[in-house]
């Protein structure tokens, strides 16, 4: 019963008959398509009673005939007559492909596309931010609506369940500056100011720096993928109708509990980045603690420190409002989630960066050097 | 083709199946057979596992016991590779359509084609793809778009057609009216008949869907207790006097759209257009002419 879609081409009077035989289906098909192309001859009459199956591809095949050369077909029972009409009522001009654009045009609204989503970007957090100003007014002028446990909540997520990342990593940091610096001031006989460089740097710099990222990395994205699966779901909109505000229910606890808790790990940081350079130290370069920590506190200014503290809050800030920012932008599909999270992430240690660099110029300006 | 005058073939046969998550006991010792050329309608209330059910004959879910033929060959604990030849062969809509969100919806169509039929030459392919769309009952500008353009309905539409593509015998289901608005739903219901009978299809449809259940299915099988339990048609089902089938079809939804069905069927012409479309049983009228018609 399975054979091979086949036919033969014989000829009647000054009509070329092709006799099907066989099973015309998806499965059995073969080079037929490509055969068929290659018959010549004005008039075709196609006869079926020999087929043994025939499914939508076999009638198209016939259909198509049927239709650009004006083959008649014969040897067709009711069921088939349906499928071959149901076939030639679905043989409409269908668009399948996008139109396409030359690559020039298509770079170029690239470039656009890309430096107005930028943009819009900008004014969008710029926005936000506004927005966030003005729903803590309100909320300090109504400090009863303000959401405790919410807050305590994200303080929880945001800084007790990263202390052991941060820590670790600021831990294997404190090592990595520490052996680096050893191994380049060992060439000029000053292996000792291994210590300015470790307090130095984890206190002023890595410290907050490193756990912006980290914080970005864990809480902006989760900021971002919570708030947006929550904007799919119409929960944000199912807020909104019940009279809570979502800037005051989602965003600004998340926001506060990071502005609030960066510094705190960031001093955390250093302190354990610190640790991890002494441990070092002491091992591998025979400096005792008590030395180390007398060095520290004489080579670390608290213009440092002060520096460092400043800097958190704000990196806290960028880090929470890219996050938050960028789980409201989400509309549409569950896709979204994913680009939106990637993009607050991005953002967020750009941003961060960024403000480092400026932070660090106007440091210098006003003398805590 | 169906097999005309033989006696009816079973191109699904399930024995003794078992499923459980956790303690959680779905299917136990659940049996059902499905016949070549119907469309079968699985009932049941929330929760009884008629999605579940549907996994473990397409073999998606390793069923705990028992044992699931699809036209003759077992279909549980196979390898990947031998199960090919049987998947050329059915067709699945899910309930969310499933469709690959990073392709359009012609390359969607493609997708089987392309899997099972690489030496298909181009031109074919999208002309099969042309076809199928329109068949599903889509515009003819949905080729290029991406499923996250396309309505809900739409969605189902371009899964009918990718489920479609390898011309099944089988064709699976999952609440393909679910969330549709009932114009949309009947037309649905009424596209799958017609497909159904142009092409010689087996449906196995799972629904909630009163109208559906009675305007296209041949027979419906009802999931309870863990088992299948009762198959038959509307009118066999509610002769057994169970209490579930009983307060599934004629509860109030139920005796609604059964009396609009009857009414329908009675008249021979139907009331003049403006009448028929004021009237509140539009809804569940609509697919009955679907089916006569």
């Amino acid at each position: 019963m399975s054979t091979t879609a086949d036919f033969s081409q014989e000829m009647d009077g000054d009509a070329c008959v092709l006799t099907f035989s066989g099973c015309l289906t998806l499965a059995r098909i073969g080079d037929l398509p490509q055969r068929l192309d290659g018959v010549t001859g004005d008039r075709l009459v196609l006869d079926l009673s020999r087929v043994d199956r025939m499914d939508t591809v076999g009638a198209w095949l016939v259909h198509k005939l049927a239709r650009d050369r004006g083959a008649e077909v014969r040897g067709v029972d009711e069921e088939r007559s349906k499928l071959l009409e149901q076939v030639s009522q679905a043989d409409q001009p269908v668009k399948l492909r996008p139109d396409r654009t030359p690559p020039l045009y298509r770079v170029l609204g690239q470039v656009g596309d890309a430096t107005a989503l930028a943009g819009r970007t900008m004014l969008g957090l710029l926005g936000f931010f506004g927005a966030l100003l003005i729903a803590s007014w309100n909320l300090i002028r109504n400090p009863r609506r303000f959401r405790g446990n919410a807050v305590t909540q994200q303080f929880e997520v945001v800084g007790v369940h990263a202390l052991g990342i941060v820590g670790l990593m600021s831990f294997l940091v404190g090592i990595v500056i520490a052996q680096q610096g050893a191994v380049q001031l060992r060439q000029f006989g000053a292996e000792v100011f291994t210590i300015n460089l470790i307090g130095r740097m984890s206190v002023k710099e890595l410290g907050t720096l490193m756990t912006a990222i980290m914080v970005a990395g864990r809480s902006g994205s989760a900021f971002a993928a919570q708030i947006g699966s929550m904007k799919l779901a119409e929960e944000v909109d199912a807020m909104r109708t019940i009279g809570v505000s979502p800037m005051e229910a989602l965003v600004i606890p998340r926001v506060l509990a990071t502005v609030l808790l960066m510094p705190l790990l960031g001093f955390y940081s250093a302190v354990i980045s610190i640790v991890g350079g002494g441990l070092f130290a002491w091992l591998s370069l025979d400096i005792p603690p008590v030395t180390y920590v007398q060095r520290i506190r004489e080579v670390v200014p608290m213009t440092d420190l002060w520096g460092a503290l400043i800097k958190a809050p704000v990196f806290g800030l960028i880090i929470a409002m890219a996050g938050c920012f960028q789980g409201m932008q989400v509309e549409g599909d569950a896709e979204q989630v994913g680009l939106r999270t990637t993009a607050a992430v991005v953002q967020g240690i750009f941003l961060v960066i960024v403000l480092d660099a400026f932070f660090a110029v106007f440091f210098s300006s006003i003398g805590w050097v | 083709m169906p097999a005309n005058g033989k006696p009816p073939q079973t191109i699904i046969t399930v024995r003794g199946l078992g499923n459980s998550f956790g303690d959680q006991i779905v299917h136990e010792d659940l049996d059902l057979e499905v016949r070549r050329g119907e469309i079968l309608g699985v009932v049941g209330g929330s929760g009884t596992g008629k999605s579940v059910l549907m996994r473990s004959i397409i073999g998606l879910q390793t069923p705990t016991a028992g044992e699931v033929h699809v036209f003759g060959e077992p279909t549980i604990d196979r390898e990947e590779g031998e199960l090919q030849d049987i998947r050329k062969r059915w067709g699945i809509l899910f309930q969310g359509a499933a469709l690959f969100s990073t392709l359009t919806v012609a390359e969607n169509v493609q997708v089987p084609l392309r899997e099972f039929y690489p030496r298909l030459s181009p031109g074919l392919m999208d002309e099969m793809a042309s076809y199928k769309i329109v068949m599903s009952g889509l515009a003819a500008d949905v080729g290029p778009k991406y499923p996250s353009e396309l309505s809900g309905g739409m969605k189902k539409r371009a899964g009918v057609a990718r489920a479609l593509a390898l011309d099944p015998e089988l064709l699976f289901l999952d609440e393909p009216t679910a969330g549709l608005d009932p114009i949309g739903a009947a037309a649905f219901d009424q596209l799958i008949s017609e497909l159904q009978k142009a092409l010689g299809l087996t449906v196995f449809l799972i629904t909630h869907d009163l109208d559906t259940l009675y305007a296209i299915c041949d027979r419906v099988a009802v999931l309870a207790d863990r088992k299948v339990i009762a198959v038959g048609t509307i009118p066999e089902l509610l002769a057994l006097d169970h209490e579930w089938i009983e307060e599934y079809f004629k509860g109030p939804r139920g005796r609604a759209v059964e009396s609009a069905i009857g009414a329908d069927k009675s008249k021979a012409a139907p009331p003049t257009g403006a009448g028929a479309r004021k009237g509140p049983s539009a809804s569940g009228a609509d697919p009955g002419k679907g089916a006569s018609g």
